[in-house]
């Protein structure tokens, strides 16, 4: 199967640890020390409670689909999911290495990394056991 | 809380839908001039003008103000909520126009999404901080909406059939409108079985892009009177706003789920009053799903409240986007936001197409879905009144 070129994040000094470690196959979570949330995408100040004391934490690579489609006309199909992470925050992400009309709603989805086209790696989800 | 009197003088849909020989400024100013006219005004009694990113220039609104030729400005408005700007736009205009800032204030929208490069259409992305976690994934508006409308199905069982009931009833509307790209009717099994675009939307699910524009015009109530055209007065209006809040979103709703009730509280009147409504329709389930939060039926019912014809000028409780809306009509620029008001204007004046005309149509209401209602996009719900 073709491999849908994927473009590079563009980063800026904010986000940068999220995609060293994405390098180094890690999937982080940015939570805030005063108010204990989580939250997606990371960002210096807590959308919450505005706390500057926000964290950058080891995500535990699960979730959970809670929805998604296939994009059938694309040139290479890919399924775009949003994925709610055992940490709470659901994430915008791809569903890869599966059949795409296995995927559904709930299903239990595990974190991988895909290089993109010249840039850091970037974190992916497929289905559990496939 | 009453709104701020103002009153609609103009409003224009300009009736391109391909322009290949025409710039987007130049559709910004044509769309100028026929509101103008229709209001019975000049560009020189313009002194507040609001125009959204699709306005070119190096400097925003005060470009497209050089381009027509505006000099007596003494309010801008370069708001930015996507589709639904115009709309948002003449919440502000009417603000503007109550605490005196403005006299008569002008709103254009253009562009070009059939002959135009789409990708120089959007707006200036550097620095953006969702980009990053967004663009890899090739998130886009078809992903976004397709999202939106799975989590439906797969909370409340909406169906196929439901799903194609909007379509099925745009197109009813759209054989009447000369200017319509898509003139023709469906059948139901028509939208339910042309191809899969983005899981669960089909082609037929999806609106148009094509070129084109309009322009609306607010003034005071003195000025409207003397003007000799229906008096459409904004009765009811709000704005409302919805992200990802850090990643904890209910896909299954979107900020008209504030501006409905918050547009009818203003109004004093209730979804039941409405005897005409322009829904933005960027796709069949934004329609389902809009429906129920502005209040017309309980969330989850939405399916079942377009189906039957429900919608249909003639036959339904509620005719909803008699001008064959974007799906079948007009949605320039990517923008649907001006079509949906011009078609409630024609309503509200007794101008609409005879065979889709709604009788004694006294009360109006508009609504804008802009953006991408699964990562952040703006509401906005006018409520207008012929008086």
């Amino acid at each position: 199967m073709d491999e849908r070129r994927i473009p590079p994040a563009e980063l800026n000094p904010e986000i940068e640890p999220y995609y060293a470690a994405a390098a180094e196959g890690r999937l982080l979570v940015k939570a805030c020390a005063d108010c204990g949330k989580a939250f997606h995408y990371p960002r210096a100040l807590c959308p919450f409670c505005r706390s500057d004391a926000t964290e950058w934490r080891d995500a535990s690579g699960k979730g959970t689909i809670y929805s998604f489609t296939v994009l059938r006309r694309a040139p290479v199909p890919y399924a775009v999911a949003s994925v709610e992470l055992a940490e709470g925050p659901q994430m915008i992400t791809n569903i890869v290495d599966c059949d795409f009309d296995a995927i559904r709603i709930g299903q239990a989805v595990r974190v991988l990394f895909k290089p993109s086209d010249g840039g850091a790696p970037v974190p992916m989800f497929t289905p559990e056991g496939d | 809380m009453t709104a701020p009197l103002a009153y609609i003088a103009g409003a224009y849909e300009h009736p391109t839908r391909k322009a290949p020989d025409k710039s987007i400024a130049q559709i910004h100013a044509e769309s100028a001039k026929g509101a103008l006219a229709d209001a019975g005004l000049t560009f020189d009694d313009v002194d507040g003008y609001f125009v959204a990113r699709d306005g070119p220039g190096v400097l925003g609104g005060i470009s497209m103000a050089e381009f027509m030729g505006l000099t007596r400005l003494t309010y801008l408005d370069n708001t930015e909520t996507g589709g639904s700007a115009p709309l948002v736009m003449v919440r502000h205009a009417a603000a503007a126009i109550a605490t005196g800032r403005c006299k008569v204030a002008l709103i254009t929208m253009g562009g070009k999404s059939l002959t135009g490069d789409p990708k120089r259409m959007m707006p200036n992305q550097y620095g953006a901080p969702e980009l990053p976690f967004e663009e890899p994934y090739g998130m886009s508006t078809h992903a976004a909406y397709a999202m939106a409308a799975a989590r439906h199905i797969h909370e409340f069982g909406t169906t196929r059939e439901q799903m194609s009931w909007v379509k099925y009833s745009a197109a009813q509307h759209a054989q009447h409108n000369p200017n319509a790209v898509l003139p023709k009717t469906v059948t139901l099994e028509e939208v339910s079985e042309s191809p899969m675009i983005a899981d669960p939307l089909r082609r037929l699910d999806c609106c148009l892009n094509t070129d084109g524009g309009g322009a609306i015009v607010v003034v005071g109530p003195e000025l409207a009177r003397s003007l000799g055209r229906p008096l459409v007065k904004l009765r009811g209006a709000a704005e409302g706003f919805k992200h990802r809040n850090g990643g904890y979103i209910d896909m299954t709703d979107t900020a008209a789920a504030f501006t409905g009730p918050a547009a009818f509280a203003e109004a004093g009147v209730a979804p039941s009053d409405i005897k005409y409504a322009s829904v933005y329709d960027s796709f069949t389930m934004t329609v389902i799903i809009t429906l129920e939060d502005l209040g017309f039926c309980a969330k989850g019912q939405g399916g079942a409240f377009v189906s039957d014809g429900n919608l249909i000028a003639g036959t339904g409780k509620l005719p909803v986007n008699t001008d064959g809306g974007g799906l079948c009509n007009n949605h320039p620029g990517g923008r649907g936001g001006i079509p949906k008001f011009v078609e409630a204007m024609r309503q509200l004046r007794g101008e609409a197409q005879p065979a889709v005309q709604v009788p004694n149509c006294d009360l109006a209401l508009v609504h804008g879905t802009g953006g991408l209602i699964t990562t952040r996009g703006g509401s906005c719900t006018l409520i207008l009144e012929r008086e």
